[in-house]
């Protein structure tokens, strides 16, 4: 209970246009102001609860999401923001688009639109609170990602 | 004795994934080496399974900060390539949108500066202030940050008179607005103890490296390409380019806070002579074989350059994006060495990286 009224979020850019990132910084500031739900963004994955990411997974960057996504610990939720992390979008057909973000790690909540309002991303994040709170009270289990070995880049 | 730090991909400053992998003796850069490619799509060769109408949405997706100017600058290269003259209010209109979109972008910026060297209020209150234009974003094209008002042939959507007040009190409530902000950036103490003389490009340096934009602004060389002659509207604007001589962090951040009044000059000016008429003609027809064509156009990070070619179907034969970042990073590579490792963040951020552009 006390988790779900002071989440941490950590905001990952996967292939993401910039449009989603913004306006999820947007919620952050004084018009939608997210901090008074305790909403607080964090640069580390070890302190966040709630993984928010924006945009698709490609061949690169997807070892990069499966780090991020092992680091933070559990209770998590990953709560997928746009069209593009949802589904791959407009540019699913792209060569290096490889689609949305549950085809590497579990989605447990999804905001549509191409971008969502920040109304629409702070009621993500609403849902996504109710699915941590049955997750810290063990409702619901996470689990890991596996990384592939010869997949693990040197340096992310 | 030296060691390498990676920088990103993932990075509390950068909202980006981009990666710097910083060569450090103690606490000194002395080299950087750019790691690319976190987000690829690969929309240059998307143009082969959409036709050259849908390929606007595309482009306007390439970024979504400037992506009023990514539609616009491949509509007006279509329009050169089919040899179609767009109504002079669709002019107009696309300044006027541009204009505002340069004002959030430069608003953003300032803000997510201030956040990089630990000046929190300030990176608030710019963006209390941006969320002004955004609503007359939202109010006039029905979306706030990818607008699609821009079509092949003019634009989608027009300014009612009604719209045209909001945005002109909008203009005038913000300019104070701006002025409190340029106290901050330019007189404050702290902000100065900063960024003056850190991360400095010169004059000769910046030209022969190729930046663009604010960064090339900054150290002192005069060039915009909203002054040239490919852009005459511009001229009829009575735009003024915005120089500061010292090339470091300071200079470019002074550009930036400069030409936000020339965009609120530039909207009041674009609404006074906006002529009344059609917004939009009907294209018909595809490009010709072996056609080509380039359209420039200055964007709040520089000078983007669409090249085109068509092969006689309704899809184009190649389209090539020379973005604003791709060209600044060569100069931002110049500028970090000899800097200290906690200044790396606030040089990086003032050449105003566009990830999602670059790499595309």
């Amino acid at each position: 209970m006390a988790l779900a009224k002071s989440p941490w979020i950590i905001h990952v850019n996967c292939n993401s246009c910039n449009g989603c990132d913004i306006e999820v910084l947007a919620c952050l500031t004084p018009l939608y102001d997210a901090e008074r739900f305790g909403v607080l963004n964090i640069g580390t994955p070890k302190q966040a609860d709630i993984m928010v990411v924006t945009g698709s997974i490609n061949y690169k960057n997807v070892n990069v999401l499966k780090n991020i996504y092992n680091q933070i610990p559990d209770p998590k939720v990953v709560l997928a923001v746009g069209a593009c992390a949802s589904t791959g979008g407009i540019f699913h057909d792209c060569y290096n688009v490889i689609g949305g973000v549950d085809q590497v790690i579990p989605v447990d909540a999804y905001v549509p639109g191409c971008c969502p309002r920040p109304e629409a991303i702070l009621d993500g994040v609403v849902a996504a609170l109710s699915v941590l709170e049955s997750k810290s009270q063990g409702k619901i289990k996470g689990k890991d990602v596996k990384l592939k070995g010869n997949e693990v880049p040197s340096n992310a | 004795m030296t060691t390498v730090i990676p920088f990103g991909p993932q990075h509390p400053v950068l909202p980006e994934p981009v990666q710097l992998k910083l060569e450090l003796d103690n606490d000194v850069v002395v080299g950087a080496l750019p790691s690319l490619g976190y987000v690829h799509r690969g929309l240059e060769k998307f143009v082969d399974t959409k036709d050259y109408n849908q390929t606007l949405y595309i482009c306007e997706r390439i970024c979504g900060i400037c992506s009023a100017i990514h539609s616009i600058t491949y509509a007006r290269a279509v329009e050169q390539l089919m040899n179609v003259e767009i109504p002079e209010r669709a002019e107009y209109l696309r300044v006027i949108w541009s204009e505002l979109a340069r004002v959030q972008s430069h608003l953003l910026w300032l803000g997510l500066f201030a956040d990089g060297f630990g000046f929190e209020s300030l990176f608030m209150e710019c963006w209390k202030y941006r969320e002004a234009v955004m609503d007359i974003m939202e109010m006039t094209t029905g979306n706030r940050v990818i607008t699609s008002m821009c079509k092949v042939g003019g634009t989608s959507k027009d300014l009612s008179k009604e719209h045209i007040n909001i945005i002109l009190k909008a203009i005038d409530d913000l300019e104070p607005q701006v002025k409190n902000l340029e106290k901050v950036f330019v007189n404050n103490y702290t902000v100065k103890k900063r960024l003056v003389g850190l991360g400095t490009l010169p004059k000769q340096l910046a030209y022969d490296v190729g930046a663009v934009g604010p960064t090339l602004r900054g150290s002192g060389v005069h060039f915009d390409i909203r002054e040239s002659p490919s852009w005459s509207i511009y001229k009829d604007l009575n735009f003024k380019a915005v120089v500061e001589n010292d090339g470091d962090c300071y200079a470019r951040t002074k550009v930036r806070i400069y030409e936000l009044y020339e965009c609120f000059k530039l909207i009041r000016n674009a609404i006074s002579k906006l002529p009344e008429g059609e917004i939009s003609i009907q294209i018909k027809g595809s490009p010709t074989a072996g056609a080509e064509a380039i359209s420039r156009s200055e964007q709040p990070r520089g000078e983007v350059v669409y090249y085109v070619k068509g092969n006689g179907t309704k899809n184009l034969e190649r389209l090539k994006i020379r973005t604003p970042t791709f060209a600044n990073i060569p100069a931002l590579l110049q500028m970090l060495p000899g800097i200290k490792l906690a200044d790396v963040p606030v040089v990086v951020l003032t050449v105003d990286p566009c990830i999602s552009c670059t790499e595309r």
